[in-house]
């Protein structure tokens, strides 16, 4: 029994890094955070960041969790504040079709796996997808407690009481809970977790999701996840209970009225229009006939 | 005259960086919907009583790293260590407490949970996964479970397993955030158990 085997060696295309940038061993620590996380959901796995190709702030986290995930046949979505064609989405976009030749698309419902900075894509996500965040800052108690010895020991015990006291001070300063991003939840129960600066009204979005939920903080080494079907609530009080955002008019290019609006200034004489967040979803709807007052 | 060299070593992932990556995404489907049985397809053929499976899952996910506990059908055969030291550089610990993996190839003697790394409330990530290497999975009959992944209910057994593996799961979880977590490969498939899914009983809530 001679049995030769031939050792496939697997260059990217034109790049001579190895497949998807990372190497080998890179990728097994952060598989294992990763697979770490989807035990424990909501627990931040703490993993060897590297230094990637790009600036911290850049999503360097979501990149290398994309990295680590990401297979031949994957079909690659990225969307930065929703778009698909703005510099971050672009870049990493372009990162990952150089250095592991993926297919990439911009239809939400194509992609197997979806890296996200700040939205939650408007159409539904289903089973099989995976939604990489890119995480700036993952400890929801850091700007309550600096110190991360002690968070850690907050969320050892459970100890949340903190961020009812802010979401509470909200209350007496405002009259209502004012945070508006990066609005803190509760996953299966137990632990408090940073949903990235999402807006507030993609939060219900993550609550029983069929599709599986992965964060990459990369400056902060960091790692957490929110397993498909699992509960995912908004702290909120009894008398102030967690509501989204809502807009007072549709898309002004599809007419959706039940989507995350962006304001965007069209001249130095205060005229402004509000269209979808999401650029899929705005040109989807377009192009299935919807139209919206500027359209 | 028959030739004296040491028995030819198994081979590897034929391909590291792909073969690598499809079985931790079925690793990582599996725990993330817990006890669904999914596909593992692999190639390799290393010393019995390692089967193919859990030496692709081992392949994947260990390396220098990682300390390795082997069950004892597994040391018994010095080539399994020799398999293992060659393509992870993984190295082999003698108490199951200082492993962060455990390959068990006696899925019905497997030492009681509470004797491999649990965690610390501090960190509960910094505790053992075990890869159990079982004849059977089935989601028709077995314990059912709840929790994170699971929509409705789920139903998972495996043959064969300990006699107390429900009451050990039920132990298990019900130390959230710490435990261990399993996945279970049979031939060709497998399917994951984190410490967050809780089991429940059958009768209170059929299987979906």
């Amino acid at each position: 029994m001679n049995s030769q085997v031939q050792i496939q060696v697997t260059p990217s295309p034109g790049t001579g890094y190895n497949f998807a940038y990372l190497d080998e061993g890179t990728k097994r620590m952060i598989r294992r955070a990763i697979l770490k996380a989807i035990a424990i959901p909501g627990y931040q796995v703490p993993f060897a960041a590297r230094e990637m190709p790009m600036p911290y702030g850049w999503g360097t986290g979501g990149v290398q969790v994309t990295a680590a995930i990401l297979g031949a046949s994957d079909v690659l979505k990225v969307i930065d504040q929703g778009a698909d064609d703005t510099t971050n989405a672009v870049s990493i976009r372009r990162f990952f079709t150089a250095t592991a030749g993926v297919a990439t698309t911009t239809r939400t419902a194509e992609a197997t796996v979806i890296q996200t900075r700040h939205r939650i894509p408007e159409a539904p996500l289903a089973e099989g997808q995976v939604l990489v965040y890119q995480v700036p800052i993952p400890e929801p108690l850091r700007f309550l407690e600096p110190r991360e010895t002690e968070t850690r020991q907050l969320h050892a015990l459970a100890e949340y009481g903190l961020m009812h006291v802010k979401l509470y001070e909200d209350i007496a300063r405002h009259g209502h809970i004012a945070t508006t991003y990066a609005y803190p939840v509760e996953v299966a129960g137990r632990y408090v977790m940073d949903p990235s600066p999402t807006p507030k009204f993609d939060n219900p979005k993550m609550d029983d999701c069929p599709a599986l939920q992965l964060f990459g903080a990369g400056r902060e080494k960091r790692i957490y996840a929110i397993p498909p079907y699992t509960r995912v609530r908004s702290l909120d009080f009894e008398d102030h209970p967690f509501r989204v955002q809502s807009f007072d008019r549709p898309c002004a290019l599809c007419g959706a009225g039940d989507v995350y609006l962006d304001e965007v200034v069209l001249d130095d004489a205060g005229g402004r229009m509000f269209v979808c967040s999401d650029t899929d979803h705005c040109e989807t709807r377009r192009a299935d006939g919807h139209t919206g007052e500027a359209a | 005259m028959a030739h004296t060299l040491a028995p030819q070593l198994a081979h590897g992932f034929a391909d590291p960086v792909h073969d690598g990556q499809a079985v931790f995404r079925a690793a990582m489907e599996a725990l993330s919907r817990p006890g669904r049985i999914r596909p593992l397809d692999t190639a390799l053929t290393p010393p019995a009583p390692l089967t193919p499976e859990l030496a692709a899952v081992a392949l994947a996910l260990i390396d220098a790293d990682t300390p390795v506990w082997l069950d004892a059908p597994l040391r018994a055969e010095p080539a399994v260590a020799g398999f293992l030291r060659f393509h992870t550089g993984a190295p082999i610990v003698a108490s199951p407490g200082q492993a962060a993996f455990a390959l068990i190839a006696d899925p019905a003697r497997c030492p009681a949970f509470t004797d491999f790394a649990q965690g610390t409330p501090a960190y509960p990530d910094a505790s053992a996964t075990l890869i159990l290497a079982v004849e059977t999975l089935s989601d028709a009959t077995g314990l059912a479970f709840v929790g994170p992944g699971i929509r409705g209910t789920v139903c998972l057994d495996a043959g064969p397993l300990p006699a107390d593996w429900a009451s050990r799961w039920a132990a298990n979880h019900s130390g959230f955030p710490l435990g261990v977590d399993c996945l279970l490969v049979a031939p060709g498939r497998l399917a994951g158990l984190p410490r967050s899914a809780r089991p429940v009983t059958p009768e209170a809530i059929p299987c979906t």
